[in-house]
């Protein structure tokens, strides 16, 4: 699903440097990436979803060639075959959970919202137990709803990869076990690879294989 | 473009005190001078159309503005008062009809006009309910008043004093409502026609009361001197004009110097009636005479003067408000950078982004625009009678 070759990238102005010489993800792998802060792992899912470009080497997902996509082709890629889950959820306050889970789907014209769509969006709230709360707004549900909400966005578009930064940073034991077993369902279901980057090591026995960041971090360690 | 303005809507809808405000401010400042525009037009075609139609007033030397606003509109600043001997001397002069107008009391906050039928005939005012003045102490209202106080013919309307402290003066009289006035859409609507007798009846120079001559309480008797009786304050007045009492109202002393605010005089032709203004033009006259028409003009020119000033003052309130609002929705885009930011991440266009904000934008203004030609098509409605409410009386 993933395949990363010389890939070199640093910020303007900043002497962090992020140099990943080859990483594969399979199609249904489950990859956990760990590492200390500021090692380079949420910028390496920016780089794979598109949202920052490598000053070399090549990141391809599926058959695309992200690196070589321009600005929109970067942006039509990521909305329709990517999907995020933020640590905080990043779901819109003045939208209701139904309107937060199409919500992808009302900022492109690379998608499609009609009935099947939205029949797919109650489904996958009924999965995730959040069908209740559907008219509600974020502000009104704790915060393992809202984190369900946040990957039943991510999931809407049925991507063959999901990249989560620090899914279940914020939620407690109980939540992030339940929450991890409906996310793994269903990629299972559709095939998809998830690259989750995580501070919890309790966690990792559960994915297929752990990427330690340290390693990429070419220098800067310090700046993080 | 559906997607975006369903975003916007929703999230003006969550930010509904935000959009209110924005909404009253762009609402206001827009409708402000196209509703004043309107209500100017509006008073100009009132003022002139009703200057027009009144070739001539006579009235006490001094304010030509208060005279002519006092006869024409009942406004309430009562020019000095001339005699009834004037009324008599422009029908003396054969040069022009007299119709005597005395506008100086009010009943439940409406002109009390004094005048005879032919203010009627000359106004080409019709009648839609009852019938004309014909007894004293009777009133024919017009149809504001009518819809205002909710009176038809034979209900009663009390005059009120001149003043609160007016303790020793004007005696209030209950008039009977015989008639009510068609819509003229002029201030004719707004006044109570009483006539002039009545008028003075109202100010205290007619009266009623039981005959002294066969009374049978002495002590109300100062003093007997043949058929002469002189009463004290003890003698009853009536208050109200009744079929029984009708009888016992008289006046004291010579009507000619009774009372009245001006006199509209109605020349038979042009000739004549520059013949007449002539006859007050010299600076022994006691009177002065107007063209209504001349005055207006010279009214409209100074309200259009500070017309121009308000114009100065909206466009620079306008403007703060312009920049009011920018500084709004630049404070908004930073309070949804998170949002926006968040919308990158999943892969938003930038135009997508800049139609969601634009949507925002859109739908306030549109909602104000409505909002603006709503308050404007209000304003135009009823511009006549918000004219006369407001400002001309």
């Amino acid at each position: 699903m993933i395949h990363i070759q010389g890939l070199e990238f640093r910020y303007a102005h900043s002497d962090f440097r992020l140099s990943v010489p080859s990483l594969q993800v399979g199609a249904r792998e489950r990859v956990a990436v760990i590492g200390p802060s500021g090692s380079g792992k949420t910028t390496l899912l920016n780089l794979i979803a598109g949202i920052f470009v490598p000053n070399s080497g090549e990141i391809t997902v599926g058959n695309v060639p992200v690196h070589a996509l321009d600005d929109a082709g970067r942006r039509v890629f990521r909305i329709s075959n990517i999907g995020f889950v933020f640590q905080d959820f990043e779901l819109i306050d003045y939208l209701s959970v139904l309107d937060n889970i199409l919500h992808p789907y009302r900022i492109t014209r690379a998608l499609r919202l009609n009935k099947e769509v939205r029949g797919r969006a109650i489904a996958l709230a009924e999965q995730m137990a959040i069908a209740k709360h559907i008219k509600r707004r974020p502000g009104e549900l704790s915060q393992g709803e809202r984190q369900r909400v946040a990957i039943c966005r991510a999931l809407l578009t049925q991507p063959k990869l999901v990249l989560a930064d620090e899914a279940t940073g914020n939620l407690d034991p109980d939540n992030k076990t339940q929450i991890l077993d409906l996310l793994f369902a269903n990629l299972a279901e559709r095939d998809a690879a998830l690259l989750a980057v995580t501070h919890d090591h309790d966690l990792l026995p559960r994915f297929d294989r752990v990427e330690d960041f340290r390693a990429f971090r070419a220098s800067g360690e310090a700046n993080a | 473009m559906l997607d975006s303005l369903y975003i916007a809507g929703q999230y003006i809808t969550h930010n509904k005190a935000k959009a209110a405000t924005l909404i009253a401010c762009i609402t206001l400042i827009a409708a402000l001078p196209l509703a004043l525009e309107s209500l100017l037009d509006e008073s100009e075609r009132q003022l002139t159309s009703r200057a027009a139609s009144t070739p001539l007033v006579l009235g006490a030397k001094g304010s030509a503005l208060d005279l002519v606003m006092n006869t024409l509109y009942f406004d309430d600043e009562v020019p000095e008062l001339i005699s009834m001997a004037a009324t008599e001397q422009v029908a003396a002069s054969d040069l022009a009809a007299p119709v005597p107008v005395y506008a100086r009391y009010h009943a439940r906050g409406f002109p009390i006009v004094g005048t005879t039928l032919d203010y009627f005939d000359f106004r080409r005012l019709q009648m839609a309910q009852g019938r004309p003045l014909a007894v004293l102490g009777e009133c024919v209202i017009g149809a504001d008043v009518a819809r205002d106080l909710g009176l038809e013919p034979g209900d009663s309307l009390v005059s009120s004093p001149e003043s609160v402290f007016d303790l020793a003066g004007v005696y209030p009289l209950k008039m009977k409502v015989v008639g009510v006035l068609r819509d003229s859409h002029t201030s004719d609507d707004r006044a109570v026609f009483v006539d002039l007798k009545t008028a003075w009846v109202i100010e205290g120079l007619g009266h009623g009361h039981d005959d002294v001559t066969r009374i049978k309480d002495r002590s109300v008797i100062l003093d007997r001197t043949g058929d002469n009786v002189v009463a004290n304050a003890k003698l009853m007045q009536f208050t109200e004009i009744t079929e029984d009492n009708v009888g016992s109202f008289h006046f004291h002393g010579d009507a000619a110097i009774y009372p009245i605010t001006a006199v509209i005089a109605l020349p038979a032709d042009e000739k004549s009636g520059t013949i007449l203004r002539g006859r007050y033009l010299q600076a022994d006259a006691d009177y002065q005479i107007v063209e209504p028409d001349d005055v207006i003009d010279g009214l409209l020119e100074n309200i259009f003067r500070i017309k121009n000033v308000l114009d100065a003052v909206i466009a620079v309130v306008g403007f703060a408000t312009v920049l009011a609002i920018v500084l709004v929705f630049s404070l908004s885009l930073r309070l949804r950078e998170r949002e926006i930011n968040t919308i990158f991440k999943l892969g938003c266009s930038r135009m997508t982004i800049a139609r969601l904000l634009a949507s925002e934008i859109a739908i306030i203004v549109l909602i104000s625009g409505a909002l603006c030609a709503a308050v404007v098509w209000m304003t135009n409605v009823y511009s006549s009678d918000l004219v006369r409410a407001l400002f001309i009386g």
